[in-house]
C-alpha cells in the first residue's frame, strides 16, 4: 500500500483509548499522529484540599492495572513532603507488593494482551482451545500474582493496607511462607512461556533512542533510586524537572517529553537497558535465551524484556520473603508529627516550591511500575492539607517516542497490505503496553 | 436458543473494574460459554452494535461522552453500571468541588483552551441505568452473581443493608472504638467489610443504602470530633455527586 489513509480508531487490547492516523503519499508518511482521546480525569486539582492520608487511596485510582504503583510513589512523595522516614520493614513489603504488581501486569500484558499478536489470533479466547496447556500456566502465574497483592495489599486493585509510614495489617509468618511457595511453584511456568517467546517471531525494527529508569547500585531498582539513562549520567528524584521536560509541539496541543535527545524510553526495556548488570540469575537466564542483550533498541523486545522482569521478580520477591522472615515482623508505630513552619524539605530547585510561603513543603516520589518511571509531588501545609500536586506518568513519557517509533516503522512495512499495515503499527502500540487511563498530563494530539 | 450478546464500554475511570473481569481467570472462561462478548476494547479486537446487555464502566466527564452513552442505551435491552464511577459518580467529582475553568488551567496552564471537561457525574444522571455493580473496585464474586442473575432474567442480588451489618459479623473491633470515623453505617454492604477487615475505616466507595440516615450519621461523626467541613470531606471521595446533585 504505497498512498492512502490507515486510521485505527481505537487501538483494541491496551489500556484506555489510542488512535493511530496514518497519511502515505507514494510509499512516504506524509503525516503520522497518535491521537489519545482518553477523557483526562484531572487527579492533580482534585487532591487539593483533602488531608495527605487520603493521597494514596485517592490516587491508586488513577490506574486500575498500577494501583500499587502509584499508592507507592503517592507514599513517598507525602512522606518527603512530611519528613517521615518509614521503616525498613515498611520499605520491604512495598518492595514485595510492588513486585506483585510488576508481574501481574506484564503476565496480562505479554500472555493476554500481546501473545495473541504473535501467535495470530484476535484475544486471548482462542487460545483456550489452540494453546491450552501455555495459556493455563500464564493464568497460573497471574493468578499467583493476584494472591500476592491480595495478601499483602488486602486485595487485587486499590490495595487497602499501605498507609503513610506503615502498613496497617502485616501478613503472618506463615501467610508468608505459603507465598514463597507458591512463587517457587510458579517459576516453571515462567520457564516455559521463555521456551515459547524463544520460538516466536519478533519484529525486527530497530530505532535508537535514550532510555530512563531509576537505578541503585545494590539491586534493580523498582521501589526507589535516581534517574538513569543509557546516555549516562544520573539525576536525583527531587530534581526531576532537570532532567525531564515537557514541552509543547506545533501541531498539537500534546505536552510531550524528552531529555537529552529529542524523546526517550521508559519501562521494562528502559529499566533493563540501565540496570541489566543487577538482574536476578533466573532473569539473566531468561534474557540470554530469548536472546535480549542490553542495549537493545528495538521496542518490539519490551515484551521480552517483560518476561526478563517476571523471573526477576519471582527470584527477587523469595528473596525478599526469607529477609522477612529472618527480620520477624512486628507491629510498629505509624503515628507521625507534621511538624510546623519550616518550608519545603525537599524543594526541587526549578519547582514553584521555591515561591513558598512558610509552613509548606513539597516531596517527590518515584518509582518504577510496570511502564516506567512514575513521579508524585505534593506540597502540603501544617495542617497536614494538600495545596498543590504534579504527576508525571510513564505512558505519558512514551507517546513522543511512541509516535517517532511508528513514523519509523512504517517505511520498513510499506509494501505489506493495509491490513498488514495496521496490524504492525498496532503491535507496536501494544508492545508498550500503553497505560491511556493514566489520564493526568495527557499528551493529546489534535487534528488540522 | 441464541446466547445473550454482551458488550462491555468505559468511559473516564482507572479501568480497574474491567480489570476483575480479566482478574476472574478461569471463571471468565465459564461465563464466556455463556454469553457472546461481541465488544470489549480491552481484552479483544473486534466491535458489533448489536448486543442484549451493555456492561458500562466509569464516568461522564465531557458533552461529547453523554451521546455515546445515550446510543449504548438505545442499543442495549439492560445497560448496567460497573463500578463506582458508573454508578455513583467516584473520585472522579472530586473535581466539581472547583470551578472546571480552574481544574483545566490547574493542570494544563496556557494549553487548557484545548481542553474540554464538564463535572463528572455518573451514568444515571444523562440516561437510565437498569442495575449496578458498586464499590471501588468492584467485587468479582459479586460481579459473576450479578451477570449469573441477568442470564436467568433476575434481578440481580445486590444488598441493601450497611456494611457495619457485614463488619459486626466477621467480629471486627468498631472503627469508632478505635478512635476512627467510618461511612460503614450508611454505606451499602457486599464487600464483606473489606477495609474496616484490614485495619482501615470505610470511604462509601459502594454508595449509601436506599434510606440512609444520613443526619443522624452526620450527628455520630460530629460527636467524634470531626467538623462538618472534614464531615463533606469524608463523603466526597467517592460519593460527591449526591452532594451536589441536590
Amino acid at each position: 500500500m504505497k498512498d492512502g489513509k490507515i486510521n485505527v480508531h481505537y487501538v483494541t487490547r491496551v489500556e484506555g483509548h489510542g488512535n493511530i492516523v496514518v497519511d502515505l503519499k507514494e510509499g512516504a508518511v506524509k503525516e503520522l499522529f497518535w491521537e489519545i482521546p482518553e477523557a483526562p480525569r484531572f487527579f492533580e486539582a482534585m487532591v487539593r484540599g483533602r488531608s495527605y492520608a487520603d493521597a494514596p487511596h485517592i490516587t491508586s485510582r488513577i490506574c486500575g492495572i498500577c494501583s500499587i504503583g502509584h499508592t507507592i510513589a503517592s507514599l513517598q512523595g507525602i512522606e518527603a513532603a512530611l519528613g517521615v522516614q518509614p521503616s525498613e520493614q515498611t520499605v520491604l513489603l512495598r518492595k514485595l507488593i510492588l513486585h506483585a504488581e510488576t508481574v501481574q501486569s506484564h503476565t496480562l500484558h505479554v500472555f493476554y494482551l500481546a501473545a495473541p499478536d504473535f501467535l495470530g489470533v484476535n484475544s486471548v479466547i482462542p487460545l483456550a482451545t489452540t494453546h491450552k496447556e501455555p495459556l493455563l500456566k500464564a493464568i497460573r502465574l497471574h493468578r499467583l500474582a493476584n494472591e500476592w497483592s491480595d495478601l499483602l495489599g488486602g486485595r487485587t486493585t486499590h490495595p487497602i493496607n499501605m498507609v503513610v509510614n506503615g502498613w496497617t495489617r502485616l501478613p503472618t509468618p506463615d501467610e508468608l511462607r505459603a507465598l514463597r511457595q507458591h512463587i517457587t511453584e510458579a517459576i516453571p511456568d515462567l520457564e516455559a512461556w521463555v521456551g515459547i517467546f524463544k520460538t516466536l517471531d519478533i519484529p525486527d525494527f530497530e530505532r535508537e533512542t535514550e532510555y530512563l529508569a531509576l537505578q541503585r547500585d545494590d539491586e534493580y531498582a523498582f521501589y526507589d533510586g535516581a534517574i538513569a539513562s543509557t546516555d549516562g549520567g544520573t539525576t536525583p528524584v527531587p530534581q526531576y524537572r532537570e532532567k525531564i521536560h515537557e514541552f509543547v509541539v506545533p501541531y498539537s496541543t500534546a505536552k510531550h517529553t524528552n531529555a537529552a535527545r529529542e524523546s526517550f524510553m521508559v519501562g521494562a526495556l528502559a529499566r533493563f537497558n540501565n540496570n541489566y548488570q543487577k538482574l536476578s540469575p533466573l532473569a539473566r537466564w531468561a534474557a540470554e535465551e530469548m536472546g535480549l542483550k542490553p542495549v537493545c533498541y528495538n521496542p518490539f523486545m519490551n515484551n521480552v524484556a517483560q518476561l526478563v522482569e517476571v523471573a526477576h521478580c519471582l527470584e527477587d520477591g523469595v528473596r525478599i520473603i526469607n529477609e522477612l522472615l529472618a527480620m520477624g515482623l512486628k507491629e510498629e508505630d505509624r503515628s507521625i508529627e507534621i511538624k510546623g513552619g519550616t518550608g519545603p524539605s525537599t524543594a526541587p530547585s526549578t519547582a514553584p516550591s521555591t515561591s513558598l510561603r512558610a509552613g509548606l513543603r513539597t516531596g517527590v516520589g518515584a518509582t518504577e511500575v510496570p511502564r516506567g518511571l512514575l513521579i508524585h509531588e505534593y506540597t502540603v501545609d501544617d495542617s497536614g492539607t494538600i495545596t498543590g500536586a504534579n504527576f508525571i506518568i510513564p505512558t505519558n513519557m512514551n507517546h513522543n517516542n511512541i509516535e517517532r517509533d511508528l513514523k519509523a516503522l512504517v517505511p520498513t512495512v510499506v509494501d505489506k497490505s493495509q491490513e498488514d499495515i495496521t496490524l504492525a503499527l498496532e503491535m507496536l502500540v501494544r508492545a508498550y503496553d500503553p497505560c491511556i487511563s493514566c489520564s493526568t498530563h495527557l499528551l493529546n494530539v489534535e487534528f488540522v | 436458543m441464541m446466547k445473550p450478546r454482551i458488550a462491555i464500554f468505559d468511559f473516564g475511570c482507572c479501568e480497574g473494574c474491567q480489570l476483575q473481569i480479566v482478574n476472574l481467570e478461569e471463571e471468565i472462561l465459564d461465563l464466556v460459554g455463556l454469553v457472546d462478548v461481541v465488544s470489549w476494547r480491552e481484552a479483544t479486537t473486534g466491535h458489533s452494535d448489536d448486543y442484549d446487555i451493555a456492561i458500562v464502566e466509569g464516568s461522564i466527564t465531557r458533552e461529547a461522552e453523554m451521546e455515546r452513552l445515550k446510543g449504548i442505551r438505545q442499543n442495549a435491552k439492560i445497560l448496567v453500571a460497573l463500578g463506582a464511577c458508573a454508578h455513583i459518580g467516584g473520585v472522579n467529582c472530586l473535581k466539581n468541588f472547583f470551578e472546571m475553568d480552574e481544574v483545566l488551567k490547574y493542570v494544563y496552564g496556557q494549553d487548557a483552551k484545548h481542553f474540554d471537561t464538564i463535572p463528572a457525574r455518573p451514568l444515571s444522571a444523562v440516561v437510565p441505568v437498569d442495575y449496578a455493580v458498586p464499590g471501588c473496585p468492584i467485587d468479582r464474586k459479586e460481579f459473576v452473581e450479578v451477570v449469573k442473575a441477568l442470564l436467568l432474567g433476575k434481578k440481580p442480588p445486590i444488598p441493601n443493608y450497611p456494611v457495619c451489618v457485614e463488619c459486626r459479623a466477621k467480629g471486627n473491633v468498631c472503627v469508632f472504638d478505635k478512635g476512627m470515623t467510618c461511612l460503614g453505617p450508611v454505606t451499602r454492604a457486599g464487600c464483606g467489610a473489606i477495609c474496616p477487615t484490614y485495619g482501615n475505616k470505610c470511604e462509601g466507595c459502594r454508595g449509601l443504602v436506599d434510606d440512609p440516615n444520613l443526619d443522624s450519621h452526620k450527628e455520630v461523626l460530629q460527636e467524634h470530633g470531626l467538623t462538618v467541613e472534614q464531615i463533606l470531606n469524608s463523603f466526597r471521595m467517592f460519593d460527591g455527586y449526591m452532594e451536589v446533585a441536590k
